[in-house]
């Protein structure tokens, strides 16, 4: 099977940053909005490399939303930044109506998404904005993997014009896509070809995916592993084909049952081919304060509650 | 430029489309609309510079408009049909199924002359300041003008909007209140006191021009002469305008009643004879 490598571990939100200094040295149009949490969020290069091109909003997300769509009349590429769920769930409404049905080229950017957050608690941890995202229609939701993956992704959402979400977190992870990757939205991505079982995954739970994948082989289980960094569009025909060819999927994300990546998955699969199918994802409840591992471990988000599932689900594979 | 006595005899016109276009469909919200109706006759028709016959989404060259109280679109539609953004006859597709003229401003049907919805309040504002911005940026001296109603001031990102442009000193952009006093569940007093809002405006670093009555041609245009006069000083700009919900039709003024309820057949009939019809219907 294919390996990868931890080249090093780097926070995805220094990812975004790094994407999003260089998304503006590309073109000058690239604005960068950030309700006082510019350092958190890794836009603090953006901003003394482009000072003229950031604007300071103060704790002010529904302003800021507001902002961003009126700079993008003009041609202008808001990127605006923040905490996930301040950005997403604190201001939907704003969302939906100024970036989502008007159809503005806003970049709605979600940092410290999902419950490895860690230390800072339930509030802080949104599990509930992909769900928020996908539901709007004209919105694109990306969600990268690792920091370089997150670096492409900022790049690729400058460049497509129309509404984002782009999801990512706050801890160190595994960093192992490769640097000069190429970002295709809506593009699924085959991390290793097995013929088992199909184990599609996004963000941080991609590398927990792989991880799953090499034990599994131990064991004389061939894992596909898939990376769906893009959840609206989502790349279907890929989908349909791995299980089509593995007849046994299993979903992994940070992210609530509901609405999230498996929601996305099962559907594509109800109304295309019926196939058998279990979620890692955390069960209608809310976050808790603890360490990042603490947290992928104490929600079942591991690579051993992976591999849980892939068995569970090779038991009702017909 | 229009003179006074075209601008009167253009809101009177303006009048009987929101009464039409609202009976025509039983619905719409022709209280505040024709409260609004000499400031958006005067706006688009004397004070913004814009070209409506070739509208463009980037606005660039173009003083620009938001309105924040997206319900009142028959006086919106009336005035942008009137002044040549599209066909004054698309005014009878009003709310209809497949129409460019939804019930609240829509960017997705493609209508000319609208570059953002609205209907969710207080969110019209923060839109302006982003507009606003990036004028500035783009050495662009035009000016961006708002409209929201007093009830939509409850809502607290126009405050988050407020201080914002006030602290950032955003000095090309007016914005006016239609301070009828009114809203859906009766007087402001009544359902959430506004206090004193001239007080509110300047604490938040706001120049304000007050409107006595909103009403007047002549007094709404002296207000935008004022407002423009005060624009490039270091602070954004607020008119405070004085007016009636329903005004111009005798039994529909003064009251919340028609505030999002259209005249019956009868009652149309009765709002027509006080209203000359001057510029021809649509």
């Amino acid at each position: 099977m294919k390996t990868y490598e931890n080249k090093k571990m780097k926070d995805l939100r220094s990812g975004f940053g790094e994407g999003l200094v260089e998304a503006g040295a590309q073109n000058p149009e690239v604005i960068a909005l950030s309700a006082d949490v510019t350092g958190s969020v890794k836009m603090d290069g953006f901003a003394k490399a482009y000072p003229e091109r950031f604007i300071q909003c103060g704790i002010a997300e529904a302003n800021m939303v507001g902002i961003a769509a009126g700079l993008s009349l003009s041609g202008k590429i808001p990127f605006v930044g923040g905490f996930a769920e301040f950005v997403t769930g604190r201001v939907y409404d704003q969302i939906r109506q100024v970036v989502a049905y008007s159809n503005k080229n806003v970049k709605i950017c979600g940092s410290h998404a999902g419950v490895t957050l860690g230390e800072d608690g339930a509030t802080h941890q949104t599990m509930e904005d992909i769900a928020l995202m996908k539901a709007l229609p004209n919105m694109t939701v990306l969600v990268p993997c690792d920091a370089n993956q997150t670096h492409a992704a900022t790049i690729a959402a400058m460049r497509h014009n129309g509404p984002v979400y782009l999801r990512f977190g706050r801890p160190k992870m595994p960093n192992f896509t490769d640097e000069n990757q190429e970002f295709v939205i809506g593009k699924a991505q085959m991390m290793n070809e097995g013929t088992d079982v199909s184990i599609i995954a996004t963000g941080h739970l991609v590398w927990e995916a792989l991880e799953a994948a090499k034990v599994l082989e131990t064991e004389g289980i061939s894992a596909e592993v898939i990376n769906i960094h893009t959840i609206k569009p989502l790349d279907t025909e890929a989908i349909i084909k791995s299980a089509k060819k593995t007849g046994a999927v299993v979903t992994c994300e940070e992210h609530l049952y509901n609405g999230g990546l498996g929601d996305s998955v099962a559907q594509t699969l109800a109304l295309n081919y019926p196939t058998p199918m279990e979620y890692v994802a955390v069960d209608d409840k809310f976050g808790e304060s603890g360490t990042p591992e603490q947290m992928l471990v104490n929600y079942h988000l591991k690579a051993t509650d992976i591999i849980a599932k892939v068995k569970a689900v090779l038991t009702r594979k017909k | 430029m229009a003179n006074i006595l075209e601008l009167q005899n253009t809101a009177t016109q303006v009048r009987r489309d929101i009464v039409r276009m609202t009976n025509a469909v039983n619905s719409g919200h022709p209280g505040g609309s024709l409260g609004c109706t000499e400031f958006m006759t005067a706006l688009f028709f004397n004070v913004m510079e814009h070209n409506p016959a070739h509208f463009t989404m980037d606005g660039k060259g173009s003083d620009m408009f938001f309105m924040s109280n997206g319900h009142i679109t028959p006086v919106l539609y009336s005035v942008m049909a009137r002044c040549g953004y599209f066909p004054v006859k698309e005014l009878n597709t009003f709310r209809v199924f497949g129409t460019r003229l939804q019930g609240h401003p829509s960017t997705e049907h493609g209508l000319p002359g609208i570059r953002m919805a609205s209907g969710s309040l207080g969110q019209g504002l923060s839109v302006a300041i982003g507009a606003a911005i990036a004028k500035k940026m783009d050495n662009d001296n035009k000016i961006i003008y708002t409209l929201h109603g007093d009830g939509e001031l409850e809502e607290g990102q126009i405050w988050e909007a407020a201080m914002y442009a006030g602290a950032k000193g955003v000095d090309n952009l007016i914005a006016t209140v239609d301070y009828n006093r009114q809203q859906i569940d009766g007087t402001t007093d009544e359902v959430l006191s506004l206090g004193d809002l001239k007080k509110k405006w300047e604490a938040f670093d706001w120049q304000v021009v007050e409107v006595e009555n909103g009403n007047d041609m002549q007094q709404m245009l002296d207000a935008f002469a004022t407002a423009k006069s005060l624009t490039g000083k270091g602070k954004p700009v607020v008119i405070l305008m004085k007016t009636e919900m329903g005004y111009g039709v005798d039994f529909m003024q003064g009251t919340n009643k028609y505030h999002g309820v259209a005249p019956s057949n009868d009652e149309l009939e009765r709002a027509l004879a006080q209203l000359k019809e001057t510029l021809g219907d649509y």
